[in-house]
């Protein structure tokens, strides 16, 4: 790259006032910086691994035409990946004469804060919420808080201060909405288009200018690590301490982002996150939208990236079993060189991956569910919200006749890697969808899994649920869904 | 003591709210650091019980930024911060480690990232030594104990047992708690001249960071001030483990003579401090096919960890709420507190009554199974009464039972009899979701067992203009006791709460304070304060009748004005008259409990001032595939005796109650084979979020309860009380489980009640492989 298509700094807006570094940690995170260099300590650290929210502030991105403001951890989020943002803390929200922001207000009138750690993080998670879904319900509520913890006040008046000041409308008056413009025409002006290279004799962090030049640096340096959401890697750093000598960050790159909607299946773009795609997902695989809903915390949707949540290989990753059972499939690229595979054949091993030196994940192409087939997933945790699966089982199935057609049941959490049961699966096949063979079929997972014990659960618990989800399944598909009531979950697509 | 109903009853809104949703409290970590303050972090064990062999620290010492290593050497007093003085646990482990986790060395920096990074680098090899990580293996060791173990009886166990028509054993296994307080613990020192430190300490006890520092560097306790002005959340968890850090911050300040942090990441805080005691309860226990219990055996092994720290008077206070709101006419309750190759075990919101609780309304349930009965007519047919059958298994009698009324107003306002009726009628036609409710009681002792600790102090300064400092032994952890505090006093002189400064807890400003536990910070406090508005109010009377040519004038204080004999004056204008006639405008006031009393013993007294009622109704709904389960409708009726904050409370109840809950259902602690905690940051440990709340959360005080004893305003305590609310949770998960084997047997589900727990005692119940589907 010529040196006038590199620039050796970031650049964002930090609430009122322009940032510009090239000389930083190259694994800080936005926290740190805050609390520590810019000694605005008005968020927290609780965790230091995008759990407790106490770190929640807004990051505004342009998207298109327009500037999108999503809460993200802080703690987790790495300074790098803030280039062409608007970083907006705790400290902004409050008028210039000191008055409080609605949000604000209202957490104080409900007595919405005890000992006020989490409180800074509350009002920012409101505060996203009552800017970009003033009709938000309860269920909005509850999703908007998932990835905020509060110790003290059992959440109900939180729920109240939320109630109050969504019922209370006034958007209008809210800052960042008045200075939106000027901020949008300051964001474009940081706008280049250039590589981001900022180096040290033992670091390097890279922001490619575009795809293109991701692949290219990739293939210069295979060993480096992609940074998309952070959510996994910001906890390697966090927690593992890992030095990462040279990060590609990919956050911005919009054509990593790309949503489109063919006739029969859905194609994302590796950089796609979980917040991005959720609209899509709900309206064409209906069937995920709940669980969607319990991936992470509004926080880490809007960071973590589905080709994040696939490329790292976890066992536990959310998406990968309903993705296998869709029969996924990810485009791969290594310099120009492009190849597609299924996904359930992109995971070989726990931690080895069916990807080459210098390769990535590019895409994501996810086949709509067939009309008359039926397809369900079922995430088991501790916890409901923002907790990790214990196992989390996801099933499709064709009938005709009243028998098996096709199968896929894919599990994660249940082995090493996400995997499929096929002796189950070659059980059923041909085999009439009955009560008395699923009992037999599922007496079968055992062949299939053999589960580790850990603190999410046993592995005698692994197995017992992953056959009785099968048998939930079931008992969906014949319309008996377990709430007793008329199954919801595993239409058909036709019926969507 | 002044008649109390002049006063209105308000809802002050916390007095740091704004503050907090600023994002401008301050919290220690926020204080503006002096230049050259550097920052120390623990090396920990990574043995659950074995020699040190050799420790080498050369890479800790090389690495970036490392100023300095900190040793057991470098504690100039006893290597020990033991709370109750055993001497059983050190600063720094040496020779002998006890629990993976335990701190071995520290290490300074001038960042903190550079610390923490630095102190992973040790190379430490043990020679390890068998461990017990839990009771079960405790007990099998040969039962080793921290502390001596207390028995409380009353009648003849034996006898009354024989003389029983029915019996049943059993045993209960009650989990442990993490705090999760948001803000994790951390200490900042800032040496001074002479022996002096100042010490900013995330702790719920002052005075006692104030004598753990002294001790550790073998200076007066007069050299040492700690201060903070608040914390974010404690729960117990800073009662004495703040200590540590503490300690800690200090040693390194005076040694490097520079301002000294110390902060662990959250993992480090929760392998590396106490949590809720685990139990395991076996009773035996006779009763009448009516439900009363004739007699109760019982004992309460806890795993305390590697030390004494609270566990002596943690699990007295599990025997002496093993009684519940239940009389028990012949009664035998031990405790085992014992040793465990875990980090030990401390105060956690309610210290030990919670795990009492849960052994009486486990008896309770276990009774009504094997009668077949509605376990709430069994809990009526044992509650204490009021004119007989009211003598505690401690021989203390209760003097002011409203649990008979709060249980028939809530049975009525949860529509229980009807909803259990409907409930039982949906299980029937429901194969795979099953529901179930439970109605249980909190009786709450209000003191600490300590005696010596009922005791507390506040220091009220006025100003020439009428402003008014106010300061007191109480911490500030939430829970609102500032401000209720500081009404209490603009009450008093008829003033706006904005007239009185609320301060930071100072060792320097009163002295000898109680830590802020046992759910008695208004109680004390409150008092305290009050003492010393009325020593001023006396000397202003005085002053009054010099004015008006009298010994002593009555003053009148209204809407902040001053009115006596035909004087009308605004309150700051009477405060420079009086200065002006030298008035001593500082009083230090004072409080402590009346009429409590305790032997240890014999096992007999008075231990509490007064009790604390409530009772919840809770309805949940459990998937019998999976184990998945939530709480679909909560209902509380809770005695706050006379509200000094009627909101504040509420906020105690619901947050107490929820807390309860996650202890119960998704709060569960892991160790492995090698003794090391699993669950050690908010990825493995799952407290309630918000999704987790009831839909349905009604929380009423028992707006006509009035302390009969001479209690602040006649307002009873807050802040532990509620927590045991969340026992319904459980009953009502059980009668769920036990639906599928249609309620013939008790589930005795062991908590937390985790997915998990809830499908495993549904298999068992019904017998291996289901057909419940």
């Amino acid at each position: 790259m010529g040196a006038d298509s590199v620039r050796k700094s970031i650049r964002f807006i930090l609430n009122n006032d322009l940032v510009e570094l090239d000389d930083f940690e190259h694994t800080q995170n936005v926290l740190d910086f805050l609390r520590l260099e810019q000694r605005l300590r008005g968020s927290k650290e609780g965790c230091a691994e995008g759990d407790c929210g106490a770190c929640t502030v807004l990051v505004g991105r342009l998207v298109g035409n327009d500037l999108v403001y999503e809460t993200v951890n802080s703690c987790i989020r790495f300074v790098a990946s803030l280039d062409g943002c608007h970083l907006v803390t705790v400290e902004h929200l409050k008028g210039q004469n000191g008055a409080l922001h609605p949000v604000q207000a209202a957490m104080v009138e409900q007595h919405g804060s005890q000992c006020g750690f989490c409180t800074p993080g509350i009002v920012m998670s409101l505060y996203g919420l009552w800017m970009n879904n003033p009709e938000a319900n309860q269920i909005d509520i509850e999703t908007s808080l998932q990835g905020n913890l509060c110790r003290c006040t059992g959440y109900a008046p939180i729920i109240k201060a939320a109630k109050s000041v969504l019922a209370a409308g006034g958007q209008k008056i809210d800052p960042l909405l008045q200075e939106r413009n000027k901020i949008q025409s300051r964001l474009r002006e940081l706008v280049d288009n250039k590589r981001v290279e900022i180096f040290t004799d033992t670091t390097k962090i890279f922001l490619p200018a575009d795809v293109d030049d991701l692949a290219e640096i990739l293939l210069q340096y295979p060993d480096a690590t992609i940074v998309a959401g952070a959510t996994d890697v910001g906890l390697w750093v966090n927690k593992q301490m890992r030095q990462l000598p040279i990060l590609i960050f990919i956050s911005h790159l919009s054509q990593l982002q790309k949503l489109e909607q063919m006739d029969d299946e859905i194609r994302l773009g590796a950089g796609v996150s979980y917040s991005q795609a959720w609209p899509i997902i709900a309206e064409k695989i209906p069937q995920l939208d709940e669980f969607w809903g319990r991936i992470g915390g509004g926080q880490v949707r809007n960071m973590g990236t589905i080709g994040g949540n696939i490329a790292n290989g976890s066992p536990i990753g959310d998406t990968p079993p309903a993705l296998i059972a869709l029969g996924a499939s990810i485009g791969l690229r290594q310099g120009n060189k492009k190849r597609s595979i299924l996904l359930e054949d992109y995971f070989i091993a726990y931690g080895k991956q069916d990807r080459q030196q210098g390769e990535f994940v590019e895409s994501i192409n996810i086949p709509l569910v067939r009309e008359g087939d039926y397809f369900a997933v079922y995430k088991i945790s501790k916890r409901r919200d923002e907790d990790i699966s214990t196992l989390c089982g996801a099933f499709k199935v064709r009938l005709k006749g009243g028998k098996v057609e096709q199968i896929i049941i894919a599990f994660g959490g249940m082995a090493a890697i996400p995997k499929r049961a096929k002796t189950v699966e070659g059980a059923l096949i041909g085999a009439e969808w009955s009560r008395q063979n699923i009992g037999l079929a599922a007496k079968l997972m055992e062949e299939d899994f053999s589960p580790l014990s850990d603190v999410r659960g046993s592995a005698q618990y692994r197995s017992l649920v992953a056959k009785n989800l099968l048998k939930r399944f079931y008992l969906e598909t014949i319309g008996k869904s377990s709430d007793g009531e008329d199954s919801q979950v595993a239409q058909s697509a036709g019926a969507a | 003591m002044e008649k109390n109903n002049s006063f209105k009853t308000v809802s002050d809104i916390h007095d740091s709210a704004k503050k907090h949703v600023l994002g401008s409290a301050i919290y220690i970590d926020d204080i503006v650091e002096p230049v050259g303050t550097c920052h120390a972090y623990l090396g920990l064990s990574e043995c659950a019980h074995g020699h040190i062999k050799s420790m080498d620290l050369s890479e800790v010492e090389k690495a970036n930024g490392v100023i300095c290593i900190l040793g057991p050497n470098d504690i100039t007093g006893p290597n020990d911060i033991s709370p109750t003085g055993l001497n059983d646990e050190p600063v720094f482990a040496t020779k002998r480690v006890e629990f993976f986790g335990q701190p071995i060395f520290g290490v300074v920096a001038k960042t903190r990232d550079q610390a923490r990074r630095a102190a992973r680098l040790a190379k430490v090899e043990y020679e390890t030594l068998p461990h017990a990580t839990n009771i079960e293996q405790a007990q099998k060791n040969g039962g080793e104990l921290v502390t001596k173990p207390l028995t409380l009886k009353r009648g003849d166990v034996a006898v009354a047992m024989k003389a029983a028509p029915l019996h049943l054993s059993g045993k209960m296994e009650i989990g442990g708690q993490d705090h999760f307080y948001l803000e994790g613990h951390i200490a900042f020192a800032i040496p001074g001249e002479d022996d002096d430190v100042l010490v900013y300490s995330s702790t719920q006890h002052p005075s006692e960071v104030q004598h753990m520092v002294a001790h550790a560097l073998n200076v007066k306790t007069n050299a040492v001030t700690v201060k903070l002005r608040r914390m974010g959340g404690g729960f117990g968890g800073k009662e004495t483990q703040s200590n540590l850090f503490a300690v800690v911050a200090a040693v390194a300040a005076k040694k490097l003579k520079r301002p000294v942090k110390i902060r662990p990441d959250r993992d480090d805080d929760m392998i590396a401090t106490g949590k809720r005691h685990d139990f395991i309860v076996d009773y035996d226990v006779g009763f009448e096919k009516t439900g009363k219990i004739l007699a109760l055996d019982a004992n309460f092994a806890a795993r305390c960890g590697f030390s004494a720290d609270l566990s002596g008077p943690v699990t007295d206070r599990a025997l002496f709420h093993a009684d519940n709101a239940y009389f028990y006419p012949a009664v035998k309750l031990q405790s085992s507190p014992l040793k465990t190759n875990t980090v030990s075990n401390t105060a956690f919101r309610g210290f030990g009554g919670p795990q009492g609780v849960m052994a009486a309304e486990r008896i309770i349930e276990e009774i009504a199974y094997a009668l077949d009965m509605d376990p709430l007519a069994v809990r009526r047919v044992n509650f204490y009464g009021t004119d007989e059958n009211n003598i505690t298994p401690y021989h203390q009698q209760v003097s002011d039972n409203i649990i008979h009324r709060i249980v028939d107003e809530l049975e009525i306002s949860s529509d229980y009899q009807k909803r259990r009726r409907e409930i039982i009628e949906f299980n029937k036609t429901s194969p795979v979701k099953k529901r179930g409710i439970g109605l249980t009681p909190v009786k709450f002792g209000i003191s600490f067992t300590a005696t010596w600790y009922n005791q507390a102090g506040a220091l009220i300064h006025i100003y020439q203009d009428g402003s008014i400092h106010l300061n007191h032994g109480g911490t500030e952890m939430g829970q609102g006791l500032n401000v209720k505090v500081a009404r209490i006093v603009a009450d008093e002189f008829a003033l706006n709460l904005d007239a009185i400064k609320i301060s930071a807890t100072a060792t320097d400003k009163v002295p000898n304070t109680s830590a802020t536990a046992a759910s008695s910070g208004s109680d004390l406090n409150g008092m305290a304060a009050l003492d010393g508005c009325k020593q001023l109010k006396k000397r202003l009377e005085k002053f009054a009748g010099n004015i008006v040519g009298k010994k002593s004038q009555k003053v009148k204080y209204k809407s902040g004005k001053v009115i006596f004999g035909d004087q009308k004056l605004p309150f700051a204008d009477f405060i420079k008259r009086a200065y002006m006639a030298r008035v001593q405008l500082s009083a230090a006031g004072f409080y402590k409990t009346p009429n409590i009393h305790w032997d240890r013993e014999k096992g007999q007294g008075n231990p509490f001032f007064y009790f604390a009622y409530g009772a919840c109704v809770s309805e949940v709904e459990i998937d019998v595939l999976t184990g998945e389960n939530r709480v679909i409708q909560v209902d509380i009726l809770h005695d706050v005796g006379r509200s000094l904050n009627p909101e504040i409370d509420k906020g105690q109840i619901e947050g107490g109650f929820v807390q309860g809950m996650g202890w119960l259902t998704s709060e569960e602690l892991v160790w492995d084979d090698k003794g090391e905690l699993k669950s050690h940051a908010p990825s493995t440990y799952k407290i309630p979020l918000v999704s987790d709340v009831p839909e349905i959360f009604n929380v009423e005080l028992a707006q006509w309860s009035k302390n009969p004893e001479r209690t602040i305003r006649r307002s009873k305590a807050v802040g532990e009380p509620p927590l045991m609310l969340a026992a319904a949770v459980v009953e009502a998960l059980s009668m769920a489980v036990a639906s599928v084997a249609n309620y013939k047997t008790c589930p005795k589900l062991a908590t937390p009640v985790t997915p998990e727990r809830v499908l495993l005692a549904v298999e068992k119940l019904a017998d291996g492989e289901s057909d419940q589907w």
